[in-house]
């Protein structure tokens, strides 16, 4: 397995397949009455967290507890730490010194995991880094979509909105690319780059011409924050136009789903009803984060490497 | 010997007495003087800089005028331009004069001024042009560099004015609001990255504007940094209908493209950014074929933990002055882009003609012995720490590059003997 995960041009098919079939196996951690497995007992795992963040957060540290790791919780609002306080290098370099496993990373700065996995000898995680990649999202996405459908060949999925900015749509658009999937990025051209021509998908500015032949209908998030920028007139037409209501699902295939990568924003990019029709496998995602991150962090941190006999315990002989 | 200003081109000796050249001829007789055997080697003028950020005053951890001067020197400059960025900014006569004359208390190379165009650097209110003309300093190229002009009537009325000192009006073209936050060229890499891209038309449009407004004035316009095959095109065109205009490319602009930054090191980062390889090839072109007039190194130390941060807060900007002749001949020479001539002329004889400076840039008996002796052949690899500079961020720490200098004098007298900078007491 590799040792970081920045993003997922690491990862080939056979080895995102690998993850969620682990991930499956732990899965079933959640439902007995004590979950927990020793696997990762005496490690460390640190959340360095320059972002405010809550469900990744909480998967991440929720899945090392659940592998007996333990959990260092580090957050910074990353404007505070640059006026004051410690560098980003330098609280990597405490980490490290304090013996740190492996390193879970969001920041706003695009290629911040790069950075630290060049200054640390601990595994580093990608959380989320700027505008670039959110590995375990889309794993998890994978993962959520893999219960559904037995192949991601052909498969036809749909990702609508801010993918310029989104960490969410780069990882997921390599997953699905890599898995087979038939990847269309749909929104105005203000945050559809051109460049995304090249990523092996491919580009629609009308959600109505695509709507109707979708599997999947992956919802990305309006950043409000950025409605001075100028990226489209208002978050009505935005909604008109570009937003998920239930008068568009209608117009969905059977059998077809809705993703969306939380925190939404309802009304704009998707309606109350539609976040909670039976297609919406949206909590779905969120709970499966866990048992995704726990087969990462697994896999990553040797779970599956030889023990001090040279026997590699058997995933399955763990969970008995 | 490579002089073209005199059209010179080929071995012979070279006399230097009392700060000036005094013959040249094959087989010189020693004389009693000190000979220096320079067999193999290329003698020509020394080089001249129109691009560097000395740091001082203000950042005087990061470099000073002393240290660049050195690193100047070991680079076989005898002549560099400092930015006006400083803090304070050079907008008055006061800082002009205090630059130009620790540069002469150096006295490794000649410090020439270029001052502010506006206060501050602020694009607003226009800064003591005539004063700093008239100082001791004697200024004679403007420019706001680390921010273009973005109010185009600022920069007509400024034009306008330095037209009577046939002063310079130098551009870093960057329109503002369509580079805002960029962090790199706008392209491919960017989108993948996720690093907000800077579009190469932020520099084109500046670019167009300046060339307009340079025709609509008759202002002597000198285009920095131009990074892109757009803004090449432009001078191009420019230069075929007679405009007064002159442009500058660096060596990591024509060394580096966009794709070193997918390790996301803040060592690559530089403003303007890296671009893509189309770029770099009309860059090369341009410089081949005298759209572009010199080679400026845009020299721009940065602490070490100013880089050391994460990328989109590090700021921009490389060393230049001990690696741009290797680089040249690396990337520029070898691969038969440019003979050893033109390299010399966009290095030495073209930026001495834009700064005006009379006794710089040329071989000619009787001009003052402004020299540099460099090894075209010699390897090396670049190493960081050893550098003159007080900062470290090269971007080519680690690479093997061709080309060393030698023995660098100024004034006549040496300022690098072996490869090795002398020092204020020895010289």
């Amino acid at each position: 397995m590799i040792k970081h995960l920045l993003s997922m041009d690491q990862l080939s098919a056979d080895q995102i397949t690998h993850v969620l079939d682990t991930a499956e196996q732990l899965r079933s951690v959640t439902d007995r009455p004590i979950k927990k497995l020793p696997t990762l007992r005496g490690r460390t795992v640190c959340n360095l967290f320059y972002e405010a963040s809550t469900r990744t957060r909480i998967s991440f540290e929720l899945a090392a507890k659940r592998l007996s790791a333990d959990v260092i919780n580090f957050s910074a609002d990353s404007k505070s730490s640059v006026a004051k306080g410690e560098s980003f290098k330098d609280t990597a370099w405490t980490l490290e010194a304090m013996g740190v496993d492996a390193i879970i990373v969001r920041h706003s700065s695009s290629g911040a995991p790069h950075q630290l996995a060049r200054w640390v000898k601990a595994s580093v995680l990608n959380a989320g880094d700027g505008s670039h990649e959110h590995p375990t999202q889309a794993l998890l996405d994978l993962f959520s979509i893999r219960q559904h459908f037995k192949d991601f060949e052909g498969l036809k999925v749909s990702i609508v909105g801010d993918v310029l900015h989104s960490r969410v749509a780069r990882s997921n658009v390599k997953g699905l690319v890599t898995m087979g999937a038939d990847v269309t990025l749909v929104g105005p051209p203000t945050l559809i780059p051109p460049q995304a021509a090249g990523w092996g998908a491919t580009i629609s500015h009308d959600l109505d011409s695509v709507i109707g032949d979708v599997d999947i209908c992956y919802l990305l998030r309006v950043q409000k924050e950025r409605q001075n920028e100028q990226l489209f007139p208002s978050l009505r037409e935005y909604a008109a136009l570009w937003g998920l209501d239930s008068r568009r699902q209608a117009r969905m295939k059977r059998d077809s789903l809705v993703m969306h990568p939380g925190p939404m924003n309802r009304g704009v990019e998707i309606s109350a009803d539609v976040s909670e029709s039976p297609r919406s496998i949206i909590l779905d995602q969120v709970s499966n984060g866990l048992a995704v991150r726990m087969s990462l962090l697994y896999l990553m941190l040797g779970g599956d490497r030889p023990d001090s006999a040279g026997t590699v315990p058997e995933l399955s002989e763990q969970l008995v | 010997m490579v002089d073209p200003a005199s059209g010179l081109n080929e071995i012979a000796d070279v006399r230097i007495a009392d700060g000036s050249i005094t013959e040249i001829a094959p087989d010189l007789e020693g004389d009693g003087a000190e000979v220096i055997d320079a067999d193999g080697a290329v003698v020509a003028p020394g080089f001249v800089d129109v691009h560097t950020h000395l740091r001082e005053p203000g950042r005087e951890d990061e470099e000073t005028i002393a240290s660049a001067s050195a690193g100047a020197a070991a680079g076989g400059y005898t002549a560099i331009c400092a930015m006006p960025n400083t803090d304070p900014v050079c907008d008055t006569s006061s800082v002009a004069e205090k630059v130009w004359a620790l540069g002469r208390e150096t006295g490794l190379v000649d410090v020439r001024v270029a001052g502010a165009l506006s206060r501050g650097l602020q694009g607003a209110v226009m800064a003591d042009i005539g004063e700093m003309v008239h100082s001791a300093a004697r200024v004679r190229m403007f420019t706001d560099d680390g921010h273009g002009v973005q109010d185009s009537l600022f920069a007509r009325r400024t034009m306008e004015y330095l037209v009577a000192f046939d002063g310079i009006y130098a551009e870093h073209c960057e329109d503002a609001a369509l580079a805002a936050d960029g962090q790199m060229h706008e392209g491919d890499r960017s989108a993948g990255l996720g690093l907000r891209g800077i579009p190469a038309e932020a520099e084109e449009l500046m670019a167009a504007r300046d060339i307009a407004l340079a025709r609509l004035t008759g202002c002597r316009l000198h285009l920095l940094h131009v990074s892109t095959a757009g803004s090449v095109e432009l001078v191009r065109r420019a230069k075929a209908e007679g405009a007064r205009i002159t442009a500058e490319a660096t060596p990591h602009h024509f060394t580096l493209t966009d794709a070193a930054l997918e390790t996301y090191d803040p060592l690559m980062k530089v403003n303007p950014p890296l671009r893509a390889s189309e770029d770099l090839d009309a860059i090369v072109r341009g410089l081949a074929d005298g759209t572009i007039d010199a080679i400026a190194t845009d020299h721009a130390p940065h602490a070490v933990e100013e880089k050391d941060q994460e990328f989109s807060y590090a700021p921009p900007g490389m060393l230049g002055l001990e690696t741009a002749l290797a680089l040249g001949l690396t990337q520029l020479v070898e691969p038969g882009h440019l003979d050893l001539s033109r390299l010399v002329e966009v290095l030495s004889t073209q930026p001495a003609r834009i700064l005006g400076l009379t006794d710089q840039g040329s071989l000619e008996v009787g001009s003052a012995a402004n020299v540099v002796v460099f090894d075209p052949s010699a390897r090396w690899t670049v190493d960081a720490s050893s550098l003159q500079s007080r900062s470290r961020n090269t971007p080519f720490d680690g690479r093997e590059l061709t080309g060393r200098v030698m023995h660098t004098f100024f004034g006549g007298r040496p300022t690098v003997h072996d490869g090795k900078v002398l020092s204020e007491a020895t010289i």
